[in-house]
């Protein structure tokens, strides 16, 4: 039995499942972040893996906090992507590696910044997002979700959000 | 959102026999289920309690603040009462909702009444500079899924420790009546700090946690200009089920929904 004849577990075509798995992808660049959606989940790191199964995908995806209650819509928005897409889908949420705002591009966090965002800067002083003045100072450490503190602007005067360095 | 809240809510027709949906559950507790718990009703207790404070806080900043706080908790124990029931085979819903005050496994300190905001910051603080220090323990766990839960939580009782930090300090140091309720707040609670390093079976490496947590507070009251109270006689029970009444009242509240209307689902 051993030779010519396949696994029945194996794929049927080769290169099949790497097909559908390069069609997911397509169709989850553009599932954004319910509440910035300017940024997409990859974009923010949320996004961690897609594998084959079979004629099915999964998509594996981390919270950026514990209480994130966007997870829940995400969760949904990539089942109705995929969906669309006539892909059959399951999300699976892991915890390990622990989310960071270290996996943020660069990319993503210009976009951040032109939504009016400050982007997560580690130790230096953020930019208002909408003088570009350094003049600012934090507000409150919490802010519209878990994910961002509220600033102020001493140049220009107005208020921002700013995220989170996690 | 109470309104809302509740149109999307589907309501079940209530069983005839209404006793099997609505009895509470007997959970087997191993020791390690019994941390699980432990943790879980820890934080799913004191996010209630700071959620209670949606609509009440002193000023819309703070009211974001406490509520984003309630939010990462209520996560934490989310993750692990998921954990936990896939030993007990339960689901985290019927952890949460289907368990008699007698049951829960939280520490007195959390389930107190949020009293004034000194009292709810001054809990905060002792609470979390616990977890804190908990969590970063038990990142080098040998179980995976509690080292994925420490490494998250983690991240997020530091903050926490450092925005009631920064408040103790500003009430504690701040006008005289600040300075009195906050003073007050930490002389009340100090009692119930005993139980977080009571150390037993299911708990076996809290104790040595002890110096840490006073290596935060003690500098943090000293900048608030409070007096460390001494340590007296030291409240406990919790952990093995015996609360206050106050635990009754808060679960009769947070409980209702599915204790009425059995299994309804969003």
């Amino acid at each position: 039995m051993v030779g010519d004849t396949p696994s029945p577990t194996l794929p049927r075509f080769a290169g099949e499942g790497e097909g559908l798995r390069v069609r997911a992808l397509a169709v989850l660049k553009d599932v954004v972040d319910p509440e910035i959606p300017v940024l997409t989940i990859a974009d923010l790191g949320i996004l961690r893996d897609v594998s084959v199964d079979g004629d099915s995908v999964e998509v594996t995806i981390t919270p950026t906090y514990s209480g994130c209650p966007a997870m829940h819509a995400i969760t949904l928005d990539i089942q109705a992507a995929l969906t669309r897409a006539g892909i059959k889908a399951r999300v699976r949420t892991v915890l390990s590696p622990a989310w960071t705002t270290d996996w943020m591009s660069e990319a993503a966090k210009e976009k951040l910044a032109a939504f009016g965002i400050a982007p997560p800067e580690r130790g230096a002083r953020l930019k208002c997002p909408l003088c570009g003045s350094e003049d600012t100072e934090q507000i409150s450490a919490f802010g519209s979700t878990s994910c961002k503190a509220l600033h102020r602007c001493r140049a220009c005067r107005e208020p921002f959000d700013a995220f989170k360095c996690h | 959102m109470r309104g809302r809240t509740c149109a999307l809510i589907q309501i079940k027709p209530i069983p005839k026999i209404r006793r099997m949906a609505t009895t509470s559950i007997a959970v087997e507790e191993t020791p390690l289920v019994l941390r699980l718990l432990r943790r879980a009703d820890d934080a799913l207790i004191l996010g209630h309690r700071l959620s209670e404070w949606t609509g009440h806080g002193p000023v819309l900043e703070e009211e974001l603040a406490l509520a984003n706080v309630a939010l990462d908790l209520i996560g934490q124990a989310r993750a692990l009462y998921e954990y936990a029931g896939s030993m007990t085979g339960h689901t985290e819903d019927q952890l949460a909702y289907l368990r008699d005050a007698a049951a829960w496994r939280n520490c007195l300190l959390v389930e107190l009444p949020n009293g004034d905001f000194a009292f709810t910051i001054a809990r905060l603080l002792l609470f979390a500079a616990f977890a804190d220090a908990y969590w970063r323990a038990a990142v080098g766990s040998s179980d995976a899924t509690i080292a994925a839960i420490a490494a998250r939580a983690k991240k997020e009782t530091a903050y926490h420790v450092r925005h009631a930090g920064e408040w103790l300090v500003r009430l504690g140091d701040g006008t005289e009546q600040s300075h009195r309720r906050a003073q007050s707040a930490i002389d009340d609670l100090w009692p119930y700090t005993g139980e977080l390093f009571a150390t037993d079976e299911a708990d076996p490496d809290v104790a040595p946690l002890r110096e840490g947590w006073l290596g935060v507070i003690e500098p943090l009251l000293a900048r608030a200009t409070l007096t460390r109270p001494t340590d007296g006689w030291m409240q406990s029970g919790g952990r093995s089920g015996r609360h206050t009444e106050h635990l009754g009242h808060l679960l009769s509240e947070m409980q209702h929904l599915q204790r009425t209307y059995p299994g309804a689902t969003w």
